[in-house]
């Protein structure tokens, strides 16, 4: 029991559509109004939309628990009652220990102030004590990297350098509870690295984070467990990368559907290894993609692309084409499928392979998924950049610098049978 | 209730931020800088002055010194009254961010726009201390009488301020309707005038809750009597029950906030 750090029993939360009587010229009428007819009261059901309905979920301390969904799907709606600035229309939920929560990150700064005084003002908004905030004053500024302009009021700020002093603050918190909406998209590249860091340096520290993104990558890189939420329903909950493929699977297929228009179209992607449907590899490992693609109307000189991206570039791409398989064609109703088999030679990281329906000759694309799936490669070595060309050190020693006819012992017979010959 | 009072104890910190933003905020942009704490109150007393002139001439008794000083004492209460209802009154509209984003006992808003006048109010009090040695109004045992009287008049203040910020985030027009309150109250509040000018029947302004402690600081600052003692009991008691009830009202709205604002 007392191991539970955040849990929601049951939640509902109704919110009216249609402009409320947000003045009192407006409502005065109104009241009067509805005295004289009564019937107008069963129209205002009508109006009603629940954002949440019926959420359950439970965060045991120092986990760290991810939502996903569409814009709409309750998400934030849910943050918002755990940290208490809504209340829920039914339902209940639990607390334990000092919660922060991150939702805004620039919401309590002032323009006209200075970046020092918008730490302090910023720092109280967040529960800080001001000699919480002094003490940690040198490591936001540095962390925020504007030590140069933290004297200047902040409404001459750029709009990055106002967002890293605001996730520098909130950053540096330390709550037991963090709730975090979307904050970690802010600044530069390298900025945004930082803030994953100390992100995670947050969740090592032992802190219940609660995590609300539409980086993916970040809630499967964070996140233990997961819950995906649509249209205010919870609709499945379970281990992160688990949920974010399912999320992704899902997107894609609604996303085919909604492009109906379209000849041919992906119908299933599946990423196996030897065994069935997996989402974790091993460097070097063998996976195979499985596609399908159905034909609505008949359709000639068709290929299947195949695509794998990292956060930011492609770092791999062929087609069955390209393969030497030649184009296809499919009638109506008709249905194509093929497996790629890949050997994933790439280190640590997650990649999100994707596929293309193409005719090559119009230069058109009939559907494609983007991404069809996410998987996660681990290696053993350390190894960085785009490929795993699995290195090992197979020799190594030292050698005076000024003596260069100095000879290895070690693996030094090819030098040797050099001089032997001469 | 208890508990929301231990919660705004532990924010505290927030308050104090909340009201040296708003006091900060407002000089930076000013040129006069600290003039402008002083500026509404020297706008009250020549106001004043021209009325208590009036009156002396239709009168025929000239205009003395004590008349000035007691309309001196009297402009600053109204003043920060006046100026703590106009901030708390937008406060929470024009915090909507942190109204719909974080999480904190909401009513460090009105509070912190009272403290700011507050602030206010010590820096002109500290201009209208030179005046008055000055004008050599001299002084009593009367004094003691004072902090009691400021009390009474933050108490009051603090309720009308809870009630306004909270009814004006459902109600946007709250906000012009406390606008002509505020505009015309000054009529009905002895500011410019003493109840006892109108006779017999000021006493009936008597029951604006805000006379009796503007009548109870001349008296005892300027005139070196007692206040009122039983004005001055009603004027505590019904600032208590606008204070208790305001916070009651707005801590019952409280959670609504974020989603009516």
């Amino acid at each position: 029991m007392s191991d539970v750090a955040l849990r929601m029993e049951h939640v509902f939360k109704k919110f009216r559509k249609g402009e409320m009587y947000d003045s009192l010229r407006d409502l005065i009428p109104a009241l009067t109004g509805k005295l004289f007819r009564r019937q107008e009261l069963d129209k205002n059901d009508e109006r009603e939309f629940w954002a949440l309905r019926d959420i359950s979920f439970e965060v045991k301390k120092g986990e760290a628990f991810g939502i996903i969904g569409h814009n709409g799907a309750g998400k934030s709606t849910t943050l918002k009652i755990l940290s208490r600035i809504m209340r829920p229309t039914k339902g209940s939920m639990v607390v334990n220990g000092r919660l922060s929560a991150l939702i805004e990150v620039t919401a309590g700064f002032h323009q006209d102030l200075t970046g020092r005084e918008n730490i302090f003002l910023h720092g109280a908004i967040l529960g800080m004590t001001k000699r919480e905030i002094q003490s940690k004053l040198d490591q936001i500024v540095a962390f925020s990297g504007i030590e140069e302009f933290i004297d200047t009021p902040v409404k001459r700020y750029s709009s990055g350098m106002y967002a890293r002093l605001g996730f520098s603050v909130a950053a540096h918190v330390d709550p037991e509870v963090l709730i975090v909406d979307e904050v970690l998209s802010v600044g530069d590249y390298l900025f945004q690295r930082k803030c994953v860091e100390r992100m995670k340096e947050v969740i090592r520290g032992g802190a219940t984070v609660l995590f609300v993104s539409h980086n993916l990558k970040n809630i499967s890189e964070f996140c233990d467990c997961c819950m995906l939420l649509e249209k205010g329903r919870a609709v499945m909950t379970g281990p992160a990368h688990e949920v974010v493929s399912n999320y992704l699977q899902q997107s894609r297929s609604s996303q085919s559907e909604e492009a109906g228009s379209s000849a041919a179209f992906i119908s299933k992607v599946r990423v196996r290894n030897e065994y069935g449907e997996c989402a974790r590899f091993q460097s070097g490992e063998k996976a195979w993609i499985d596609v399908e693609v159905k034909a609505r109307a008949c359709c000639t000189k068709l290929a299947i692309v195949l695509c794998i991206t990292n956060d930011n570039d492609e770092i791999f791409e062929t087609s069955t084409e390209r393969l030497g398989h030649g184009s296809f064609s499919l009638e109506e109703g008709e249905v194509f499928s093929c497996t790629f088999e890949l050997s994933l030679n790439m280190p640590t990281g997650i990649y999100h392979p994707s596929i293309m329906v193409w005719r090559h000759a119009t230069q058109t694309g009939y559907d494609q998924w983007a991404p069809a799936a996410t998987i996660y490669v681990s290696s053993e070595d350390d190894v960085q950049g785009i490929a795993h060309c699995f290195p090992k050190v197979v020799q190594k020693g030292t050698r005076p610098a000024s003596d260069a006819n100095y000879v290895l012992t070690a693996g030094a017979a090819a030098t040797e049978s050099e001089s032997s010959s001469q | 209730m208890n508990e929301k009072l231990r919660e705004l104890y532990r924010f505290r910190e927030l308050l104090y931020m909340i009201a040296y933003r708003d006091v900060r905020v407002r000089y930076k942009q000013s040129i006069m800088g600290i003039l402008w704490a002083v500026l509404m109150p020297i706008l009250i007393v020549g106001a004043g002055i021209v009325v208590r002139y009036g009156y002396a001439v239709a009168s025929g008794k000239p205009l003395q010194t004590g008349d000035v000083a007691s309309v001196a004492v009297k402009s600053l209460p109204w003043a920060f009254l006046v100026s703590s209802i106009r901030f708390s009154c937008t406060s929470l509209i024009n915090n909507q961010s942190l109204v719909t984003k974080v999480y904190f006992p909401k009513d460090i808003f009105p509070l912190g726009a009272v403290l700011a006048s507050l602030f206010d109010f010590f820096v002109a009090s500290g201009a209208l201390v030179i005046f008055l040695l000055a004008i050599q109004v001299g002084w009593s045992a009367q004094l003691a009488w004072v902090p009691l009287l400021l009390l009474a008049m933050v108490v009051l203040t603090v309720g009308i301020s809870m009630v306004v910020s909270a009814a004006s985030l459902f109600f946007r027009d709250v906000k012009y309707v406390v606008e002509i309150a505020l505009t015309f109250g000054i009529f009905f509040t002895p500011v410019f005038y003493d109840v006892r000018m109108l006779g017999s029947k000021g006493q009936w302004l008597l029951f604006n809750p805000f006379a009796p402690i503007l009548e109870g600081l001349d008296a005892c600052i300027v005139r070196h009597q007692p206040p009122d003692l039983p004005w001055l009991a009603y004027s505590f008691t019904f600032g208590l029950i606008v204070l208790l009830g305001g916070y009651a009202f707005f801590k019952h709205l409280e959670p609504a906030f974020a989603e009516s604002i």
